[in-house]
């Protein structure tokens, strides 16, 4: 997989759609490429978040621990993006994702992020949309459990 | 080979009262001329012998070609003479005369080679005598001198300062006497001529001899001035060195420099000043040189012209004149030259005489003093002060058992680390005693303090060579066993001139590690022994890694090598067996490893030396050749372009000096313009149409390329191919001249140039494997384990260089080492003076139980930074100002308003 192809993944992620190539670029060549074997553990829930990831190929349960055991509560497969919530607040991690197949990821390490948010505030800008997006979702999701 | 003292007399024994012209505690002579007529008497009525026989050979050097001329050559018409009984032609004679005088010049220079050569070997001799006196003297220091001399002033004195003493001494009977005496053959020779010239020509010699000297004298003065200044500009830049950081953080510089520049004012104007004042002494000298064939000219002159001289006279004196002024003027030289080296050893000598000098013999004697310490340690009546004025220890009083472990505790200036410098004899108490193995404490030998008691202060010194040696310092006594060349030749000429300049003549590269003393038998075992210690000392997880990460021989280990490869392939089954062969990519001769850069694919080895550095591998003139062979000198130009072209593309928008260019870009930002500037140069040229020099730029960048990592797409299969055959080729066309340059790798050989770890693995790790070098480093834990080797890595730790002055280990480091080298000779009695302040709490504690585990039963004396460890010992002393507060048990004292709790309060 060359680098050409990681900027395609990239371009696939909504928070990165609207970013210019060349820092795409940047962004692919300064991460690293890791892969997981079926069942590893990407991170576990209360870990330091120090890296997001994307997912390249392959498959991945988030996990949240209960009383009664872990509880799978979503599912990601390619071009996902994982633990950028971790890396952009100090929290710890707030689930665990574990590969369910052989998985292929591309890691931005939290250092790596933020030192490209402030060298291109075109990706901050972005970033914002995105969140400002989220917020409004949940919010609108708010709204349609009060209502109900 | 077994461990017995080598017997006295043979190579290896100790100088002390047996070695001939050796005597310990010498007093260093004063005045220089003292001490050549002391150690070279002998020596000197030899140069001086020699000299004398110059005399008549000189003579008759300059008699011949006089004869030759006035009776050989001049005499007229056919003549016999009568030379020896024999009739001779006058031919005949010529020839014997002219054969005579080759004979005598031959020999001239034959007897002033020899009196060269003897000379230069007896100052040589009597410099490295001086040297060795001094170096001695520093080792015999009262330790609280070395708090008023700096390094910087005592080493350029053994170093430079004394170096031309070497050449004065050597020729300092030899050249007054021989340029004397070739004075006064050539005074004999004109006087012999006529007594008028020669008077004459020597008129104006009382002058000089009287002016010269009062004129020297001012120099001799500011000789010793200069002298002054350089030391302390030796001093300053020790000073600076050893304090960089306060100098850079405290933005000091300018003040420094200013300080120097000072300095070296004070130095420049006493130079100018003396070189002023030698100038116009020798300006002096060539004037009155000068002025008596002015006058000679003048009155001679006038005599001949008014017709009471010949001509023919008045040449002959102006050419004896001419030939005595050579030896006239080395004379003076000479005189001048032995003033400056008066200076010179008076100013050295005065340093090396502080009072207070440690007694020699008790450092070179072969008597080691009592069997062991005995049961107790007393202490009466002890008083210590270092200026003579302040006690800083005063009347202590106390008696410990030396089965048991005691605390010295008390504030900084209690006066505790003085008490424990006394004890530890490292200085010396100026009222009381203290008392061990029923002797006086200051009377013991060293082989008695140094062999059955240990220290450990709190800034420990180690030396620059590796673990091993800082660790079995404390056993290295006396040489034990001989070096497997000794007895040679090489080595009696070694004792001979060793014992001719009253060095030691020892052999340091003698076995000195004294086995016995530690409690084992071999070398082996004391590097096990040094593993527990380390490990006891909490440095066994460093010491394990120092093995991994470091180099062994094979040819020296051939077994760890051999381990080395038995866990290569127990890594290797590993990996397979729990399908994790993923995580090492291994070196595969017939396959592209996309883990390494193509340098190292190309090379397909490890450097060994110098030659092919990695880094710079694209710019060998073999490397290049062999790229070229390969036909893939177009291909990486072209592969150079386009990732100097991606990386423009990526990197150009970041600020000049950004950390991305360090981590990640094949190129600086500094050379980021270039790069640009190169390609938009060169864009629609051909590589063929390129520049030389950037082909060359170009060609070098896919060299760095790590398929794996990197991820540019850049080095295709087919590229991969073609490296693969240069791999080839580079092998088989290596020429034999490089052959030693680099370890090709081999799955069945173990690799020299790599490290341990390294030759485990036998691949590159991963880049595209998470978390692949923390679960290779655990499985290789794992499998070293299994094998039971971790010892032997352990083992193989010990050859960790430890920098200069220890510098490459942390502070915590350099104290653990120390404690275990003061374990490792199982000392009857363990001196700590704080010894382990910079290891974090936790490991503060687990070092102190465990030495105190392994010193149970014998004596320790630990001078506490943190009175709360005295719970762990057996009895305690608490000081208050240079006294002895109370002492007793930890629970005795531990009491409401004691003076130990007034501490632990504190604390």
């Amino acid at each position: 997989m060359s680098l050409n192809e990681e900027v395609e993944i990239l371009r696939n992620i909504p928070m990165f759609a609207n970013i210019e190539p060349s820092k795409l670029k940047l962004l692919a060549f300064t991460s690293e490429r890791h892969a997981y074997n079926e069942g590893e553990y990407l991170f576990r829930q209360g870990d330091e978040g120090d890296s997001a990831y994307i997912i390249v190929d392959g498959e991945a349960d988030v996990m949240i621990d209960t009383d009664d055991g872990p509880l799978t509560v979503a599912h990601f497969t390619k071009n996902a993006l994982i633990g950028e919530i971790a890396i952009l607040t100090d929290v710890p991690r707030t689930a665990t994702v574990k590969a369910t197949t052989r998985l292929d990821a591309m890691v931005i390490s939290k250092e790596l992020f933020f030192r490209l948010v402030m060298e291109f505030p075109q990706i901050a800008v972005e970033i914002m949309r995105e969140l400002a997006k989220r917020l409004e979702a949940t919010n609108v999701r708010i709204r349609e459990l009060s209502a109900a | 080979m077994a461990a017995s003292a080598t017997e006295g007399g043979g190579p290896g024994r100790l100088p002390g009262h047996e070695t001939p012209g050796y005597r310990p505690n010498v007093p260093l002579e004063r005045s220089i001329f003292r001490f050549i007529m002391k150690y070279s008497k002998r020596q000197q009525l030899v140069v001086l012998a020699l000299t004398v026989i110059s005399w008549p050979i000189i003579y008759l050097t300059l008699e011949l070609p006089k004869t030759i001329i006035d009776q050989a050559i001049g005499a007229r018409g056919g003549w016999a003479r009568d030379v020896l009984g024999a009739e001779m032609e006058q031919i005949t004679f010529l020839m014997a005369l002219s054969f005579g005088f080759l004979f005598f010049v031959i020999l001239s220079g034959g007897v002033k080679y020899v009196l060269n050569v003897y000379a230069g070997r007896l100052g040589e001799q009597m410099l490295r005598r001086l040297r060795y006196m001094l170096y001695s003297r520093i080792l015999r220091f009262p330790l609280p001198h070395f708090k008023k001399v700096s390094q910087g002033e005592i080493i350029p004195m053994i170093t430079a300062e004394v170096e031309p003493v070497g050449g004065y001494v050597g020729t300092a009977t030899s050249t007054p006497l021989y340029f004397g005496g070739l004075l006064l053959v050539y005074l004999g020779f004109i006087f012999a001529q006529d007594v008028f010239l020669g008077l004459a020509a020597t008129a104006l010699y009382p002058l000089q001899i009287y002016i010269v000297p009062k004129l020297q004298k001012r120099v001799i003065a500011l000789g010793k001035a200069r002298v002054r200044e350089v030391r302390g500009l030796a001093d300053n830049i020790g000073e600076s060195i050893s304090g960089i950081a306060e100098i850079r953080a405290n933005d000091a510089s300018v003040y420094e420099r200013a300080g120097i520049a000072r300095r070296l004012d004070r130095i420049y104007t006493i130079r100018y000043e003396i070189f002023r004042r030698k100038f116009a002494i020798k300006f002096l000298n060539s004037f009155m040189a000068q002025l008596t064939p002015f006058f000679f000219y003048a009155i001679g002159g006038y005599l001949v012209i008014a017709g009471d001289m010949t001509i023919g006279a008045l040449t002959a004196v102006l050419a004896a004149y001419k030939d005595l002024s050579s030896p006239w003027k080395e004379l003076l030289n000479y005189y001048q030259l032995q003033a400056d080296i008066k200076v010179k050893y008076e100013s050295v000598v005065e340093q090396f005489d502080p009072p207070g000098l440690f007694d020699e013999t008790l450092q070179l004697t072969d008597d080691a003093g009592p069997e062991s310490t005995g049961p107790k340690l007393d202490v009466a009546g002890l008083a210590y002060s270092e200026d003579g004025q302040n006690r800083t220890v005063d009347g202590v009083t106390f008696s410990v058992d030396l089965d048991k472990h005691t605390a010295i505790v008390g504030s900084g200036s209690s006066g505790r680390d003085e008490l424990a410098l006394v004890l530890a004899r490292l200085a010396t108490g100026t009222g009381g005693r203290v008392d061990l193995a029923g002797r006086r404490l200051d009377d013991l030998p060293e082989p008695f303090t140094g062999r059955k008691m240990s220290y450990a202060g709190p800034v420990p010194y180690l030396f620059s060579t590796d673990l091993r040696e800082n660790l079995d310092y404390g056993l290295r006594h006396r040489p034990l066993r001989p070096a497997a060349e000794a007895g040679d030749a090489r080595r009696n000429r070694y004792i001979r001139d060793a014992r001719a300049a009253a060095n030691i003549d020892a052999d340091p590269t003698a076995d000195w590690v004294d086995y016995d003393a530690a409690g084992v038998p071999d070398r082996d075992a004391l590097d096990r022994k040094c593993v527990d210690m380390l490990r006891l000392v909490d440095l066994g997880d460093d010491l394990y890694r120092f093995g991994l990460h470091g180099t062994i021989d094979p040819a020296d280990q051939p077994d760890l090598a051999e381990a080395m490869l038995a866990a290569r392939a127990a890594l290797r089954a590993r990996l397979d067996e729990t399908q994790q062969s993923a995580l090492v990519e291994p070196f595969d001769r017939a396959r592209y490893n996309t883990n390494a850069t193509l340098a190292e694919n190309l090379l397909f080895g490890t450097p060994a030396g110098a030659a092919f550095d990695i880094d710079r591998l694209a710019e060998h003139p073999f490397v290049r050749q062999t790229i070229h062979e390969a036909g893939l000198a177009e291909t990486l130009l072209e592969v150079g372009r386009q990732l100097a072209e991606t990386m423009v593309e990526i990197f150009a928008d970041l600020p000049p000096g950004h950390a991305f260019f360090d981590q990640f870009s094949f190129f600086g930002s500094e050379e980021m313009p270039e790069y640009q500037h190169l390609l938009a140069r060169t864009s629609g040229q051909s590589t063929g149409e390129m520049r030389e020099d950037d082909r060359l730029r170009l060609r070098s960048l896919p060299f760095k390329l790590i398929p794996a990592r990197h991820r540019l797409g850049l080095l295709t299969e087919d590229i991969q191919a073609r490296v693969l055959k240069a791999r080839d080729i580079f092998a088989g066309t290596l020429p034999d001249g490089l052959r030693g340059e680099v370890e090709f790798f081999d799955p069945e050989r173990y690799n020299r140039a790599a490290t341990l770890q390294d030759n485990i693995l036998f691949g590159k790790v991963s880049y595209g494997e998470a978390n692949a070098a923390g679960k290779l480093s655990t499985m290789i834990g794992e499998v070293l384990d299994s094998l039971s080797l971790r010892e032997a890595v352990m083992v193989a730790g010990l050859a960790h260089s430890v920098g200069v002055g220890g510098a490459r280990l942390s502070a915590a480091q350099r104290q653990k080492v120390n404690m275990a080298r003061g374990l490792i000779k199982r000392p009857d009695l363990f001196i700590v003076n704080e010894g382990i302040g910079n290891l974090d709490g936790a490991a503060q504690r687990r070092v102190l139980d465990a030495v105190l585990g392994e010193m149970k039963g014998r004596g320790v004396i630990w001078s506490l930074h943190r009175p709360g460890f005295a719970r762990n010992f057996d009895h305690v002393i608490v000081l208050k100002n240079g006294r002895v507060a109370e002492q007793g048990s930890f629970a005795e004292l531990d009491r409401e308003g004691s003076a130990l709790r007034e501490l632990l309060e504190t604390e």
